[in-house]
């Protein structure tokens, strides 16, 4: 037998023996109702956990991007400070977080996927239910409890089968989600306090090494600027990075 | 023959469109049987593109069970057989 055949046969054998507990078919209708409200009720959940999920991936790849973005502030910095070696090293830092930043894209991209089938799935049930509501009404109306047998019980599979295909879009999202918030809870880890700011931590040995670039220019310039004023000696050159030497010739007034 | 996509819907497809649907059925079955994950892949794609381009998508106040089923359009194989082993899933 194909493979669409089996498929068709399972998805039925899956759902149809939670109607065989009633008596009277057009019991099976109630039932039924009640089982697709539950089951949009399940739906609806998923894609709370789905959007959840999907948060929770924004708010690290933030992090991430803010992380990616300080280095990138950094290593400008330390150019603009002729510290190559710095600057080299804050973007080679840099370059070492794009490949989680991808892979949390990827996530993001699956996540949204998964939410947009869920959101279909729960329009199309949603669907379902309100013309139910009334059709099975109809239904009981009008057919003889004899009647009911076949035309009730052909209505009753095709309910049957929607919620099994429901059920399985809900058993697929979650297992997906689930494999993705173990991911997520290490990256979590690996933000806070493990791995990645094995990457991003001795930025602040780069920054250190930049305040420190700072501050002795600062204390030069205000050291030139006092001898300038006492007039002991020419005004040092602005902006050097090492210290001004003792005796050796001043740059032109600027 | 009504024909139902998981996760999508269901489909009317025309007595005088089945025997091309049948076609691609048929190369599912070989990708399935024989394991062949690109093969599956393709198979699916052309099989469920086919079903949505000649089948007219049931009314949503119609509750009909369905002659064929398909898996979801990004299935995997994998998946596809585990759904073909048993009962798994439960619902409930």
């Amino acid at each position: 037998m194909g493979v669409m055949k089996r498929m068709s046969g399972i998805l039925q054998a899956k759902t149809n023996k939670l109607l065989d507990k009633a008596e009277d078919p057009r019991e099976s209708l109630d039932l039924s109702y009640q089982k697709l409200l539950e089951n949009l009720q399940k739906v609806r959940r998923s894609v709370a956990d789905v959007t959840t999920a999907k948060k929770r991936i924004e708010l690290q790849a933030t992090q991430l991007q803010g992380q990616a973005d300080k280095l990138q502030q950094q290593a400008k910095d330390a150019l603009a400070q002729n510290r190559e070696d710095l600057a080299r090293e804050a973007l080679a830092r840099r370059a070492a977080l794009a490949p989680q930043l991808a892979e949390l894209q990827t996530q993001h991209q699956q996540v949204a996927d998964q939410e947009q089938k869920l959101i279909a799935t729960a329009q199309n049930l949603q669907t379902q239910v309100d013309a139910f509501r009334t059709k099975k009404e109809t239904m009981k109306a009008t057919y003889t409890a004899a009647e009911a047998q076949t035309k009730i019980g052909e209505a009753v599979s095709g309910i049957s089968e929607s919620m099994g295909d429901a059920g399985m879009s809900v058993q697929r999202a979650q297992d997906k989600i689930d494999a993705m918030q173990a991911r997520a809870g290490a990256m979590d880890e690996l933000l806070a306090s493990g791995a990645l700011t094995d990457l991003t931590n001795p930025v602040d040995d780069i920054q250190a090494q930049l305040d420190q670039v700072s501050s002795t220019n600062a204390v030069d310039n205000e050291l030139a600027a006092l001898k300038a004023e006492l007039g002991t000696a020419p005004p040092a050159q602005l902006g050097a990075a090492e210290p001004p030497a003792p005796a050796g010739p001043a740059g032109a007034p600027s | 023959m009504i024909v139902r996509i998981l996760g999508d819907a269901q489909y009317d497809v025309a007595e005088a469109d089945r025997p091309a649907l049948h076609q691609l059925e048929e190369a599912l079955d070989v990708a399935v049987e024989g394991d062949d994950e690109a093969a599956f892949a393709s198979a699916l794609a052309a099989t469920i593109a086919e079903v949505r381009r000649v089948g007219t998508p049931l009314a949503a106040d119609t509750f009909t069970a369905s002659d064929r089923v398909l898996p979801f359009d990004d299935a995997t194989l994998a998946e596809t057989k585990e759904l073909l082993a048993g009962p798994g899933g439960d619902e409930r």
